[in-house]
């Protein structure tokens, strides 16, 4: 369950940066990103998969969530 | 020679890889790679922030080097300990110019090495009873400092001293910041976990000092400059392209930078950061807490510092968008003058560069805004997103290096054969023995600043007056010389 700061790059994308891993992806999709609430299963560009407890009301982007693995 | 197929690139890595053990070369293959600009994740074809093979000949350097030397070293009007034994602080003390401005000894301590010079008894018995003494000794004799940062060595994380307490006894008692960090030389593969540990050092020691404190004057146009580290006085060729815009810069970190700008920084409208390895985690920090937002930028050769000046004004109001576009116009006339002085002597060399965590791509564009080409790039310690941000600046079929050991330099500079190598002092006479042209781009050869427009023309002339050195056409003996050689200077000169 790593610490991962999310945060919108230039382009407006959001950014997955995991520090402790060095890794910054850039999210493909979110499962659950309306009003109401942020989060489900996320999807990376590089595939790799990620889950979250949907947040409600959506968190203020940049944040710092604790993301679960999504294939466990 | 002209440039490289991309066959022949992966040729001459197969070729260096050759000498090596199985399981070496299996490793040491991921980290040469040949550039594709249509790669848009370089952990595809470059890995990089690993383990140095043992018995191979690494340049990279320690945590505390990162810590002490790079993000602490430069805070000038704090004392930075060198916790352990003397050697570190010793060989670590001044050799980096990062040039500020004070009265060293008074109230500035930048150039000056403090340690706590461990021996048996403090390793046998633990030295927390030292620090305290050493820190109240500080006090004693140097009263205008700001603060104290205890840098620790190797040995203060193997015997577990616990400085943390130290430190916050004796900040009680002095009524000043005395900042414990934890950067044991034996920590990560590199320098880079050094920055990484010196930057939530600050971040939990430093950054939240004024939270709650209003009493400065914010601006509409407040920026901070960060991670640039002042080298010869870049600090200062940036500060005044960037005011020059109208923009204020309320902190320098950490090039003549002191310990009340860095508390400042959380209250700026964005901060700028120049070396992104070393510095981006506080950045990160500062939005998402502050939510400052940061961008990087490149103030090397006029192309990237007129990209890169327009980009900051974009942040802002058209009066700055305007203003940059005056201060690129005022200084159009002089750097095209130095282009049109150096270029037709530089024109179509060759470059190959290995430098720390972010001169390799930033320096490209300063060399072709020169008309050179830079052939090979790599880093000691980058990260990935380095590699990402590298290969869009390189040349298709270039080759990039990662933590390159020196005998791979040495054969690709052999068979590459460049004009011109950047690198590091312990590169340099290697190189220069060999015969060909060297820069050490770590400290720009005891020259500099190489930042900003006033820079680039140090840059330029710096460039010309190694490669277009008479000495280089005198490596082999005179009488080793074959007759037509001979001719040609006599032919030369008359």
């Amino acid at each position: 369950m790593p610490n991962v700061m999310i945060r919108k790059n230039d382009a407006g994308d959001l950014l997955f940066y995991v520090a402790k891993k060095d890794m910054e992806e850039t999210i493909a999709s979110v499962e659950l990103d309306d009003a109401e609430q942020w989060g489900g299963a996320v999807e990376l560009t590089d595939g790799s998969r990620w889950y979250i407890d949907p947040i409600s009301p959506p968190p203020a982007f940049p944040t710092t969530l604790r993301f679960k693995r999504g294939d466990e | 020679m002209s440039a490289l197929t991309r066959e022949e690139t992966q040729a001459l890595i197969q070729e260096v890889l050759e000498v090596y053990p199985e399981k070496a070369k299996k490793d040491r293959a991921k980290h040469l790679a040949v550039n594709d600009q249509s790669v848009e994740q370089s952990k595809k074809c470059i890995t990089s922030n690993r383990k140095s093979l043992p018995g191979v000949m690494t340049v990279r350097g320690c945590a505390y080097a990162g810590s002490k030397g790079v993000v602490w070293g430069p805070i000038k009007d704090m004392i930075h300990i060198s916790h352990g034994p003397v050697g570190c602080g010793a060989y670590s003390r001044a050799g980096r110019r990062n040039y500020y401005v004070g009265h060293t000894g008074v109230n500035t301590f930048g150039t000056m090495n403090f340690t706590s010079d461990f021996q048996e008894k403090d390793i046998v018995f633990g030295g927390d009873k030292k620090l305290d003494k050493l820190i109240s000794e500080i006090e004693g004799l140097f009263p205008l400092s700001k603060g104290i940062s205890i840098q620790s060595e190797c040995p203060i994380g193997l015997i577990g001293d616990d400085i943390e307490a130290v430190a916050k006894k004796k900040s009680k008692e002095l009524d000043k910041p005395i900042v414990p960090v934890r950067c044991e030389g034996f920590r990560g593969v590199s320098q880079s976990l050094g920055h990484h540990i010196a930057n939530d050092a600050i971040r939990d020691w430093v950054i939240g000092n004024r939270d709650g404190d209003e009493s400065f004057q914010v601006g509409p146009y407040d920026v901070a400059v960060i991670g640039d580290y002042n080298i010869g006085g870049d600090a200062w060729s940036s500060r005044i392209l960037l005011e020059e815009m109208g923009l204020r810069v309320v902190a320098q970190w950490s090039g003549d930078g002191t310990l009340s700008e860095m508390e400042l920084t959380p209250k700026v409208k964005l901060n700028l950061i120049h070396c992104y390895r070393s510095m981006n985690y506080i950045s990160r920090h500062m939005e998402e807490k502050y939510g400052v937002p940061w961008m990087e930028y490149n103030f090397f050769g006029p192309t990237k510092i007129a990209e890169s000046l327009r980009k900051i004004a974009a942040f802002f109001d058209e009066t700055i968008q305007a203003n940059a576009e005056t201060v690129i116009a005022k200084y159009t006339a002089e750097y095209e003058a130095i282009i049109a002085k150096y270029r037709p002597r530089l024109e179509g060399k060759r470059v190959m560069l290995y430098v720390g965590g972010l001169r390799p791509r930033h320096v490209i564009g300063a060399y072709e805004d020169l008309g050179m080409e830079v052939v090979g790039t790599g880093y000691e310690f980058a990260h990935n997103d380095d590699y990402d941000r590298t290969i869009k600046e390189m040349g298709n079929a270039t080759l990039l290096y990662d933590d390159i050991t020196g005998y791979e330099f040495e054969e690709f500079v052999k068979k590459v054969k460049p004009d011109l190598i950047g690198s590091g002092i312990k590169e340099k006479y290697i190189f220069q023995k060999m015969g060909i042209p060297f820069r050490q781009m770590h400290s720009w050869d005891y020259s500099g600043p190489y930042h900003g427009y006033d820079g680039f023309a140090i840059f330029a002339r710096d460039m010309d007056m190694t490669i277009n050195n008479p000495c280089w056409k005198q490596m082999q003996a005179p009488w080793q010389q074959s007759a037509e050689q001979e001719a040609a200077p006599l032919a030369a000169s008359a």
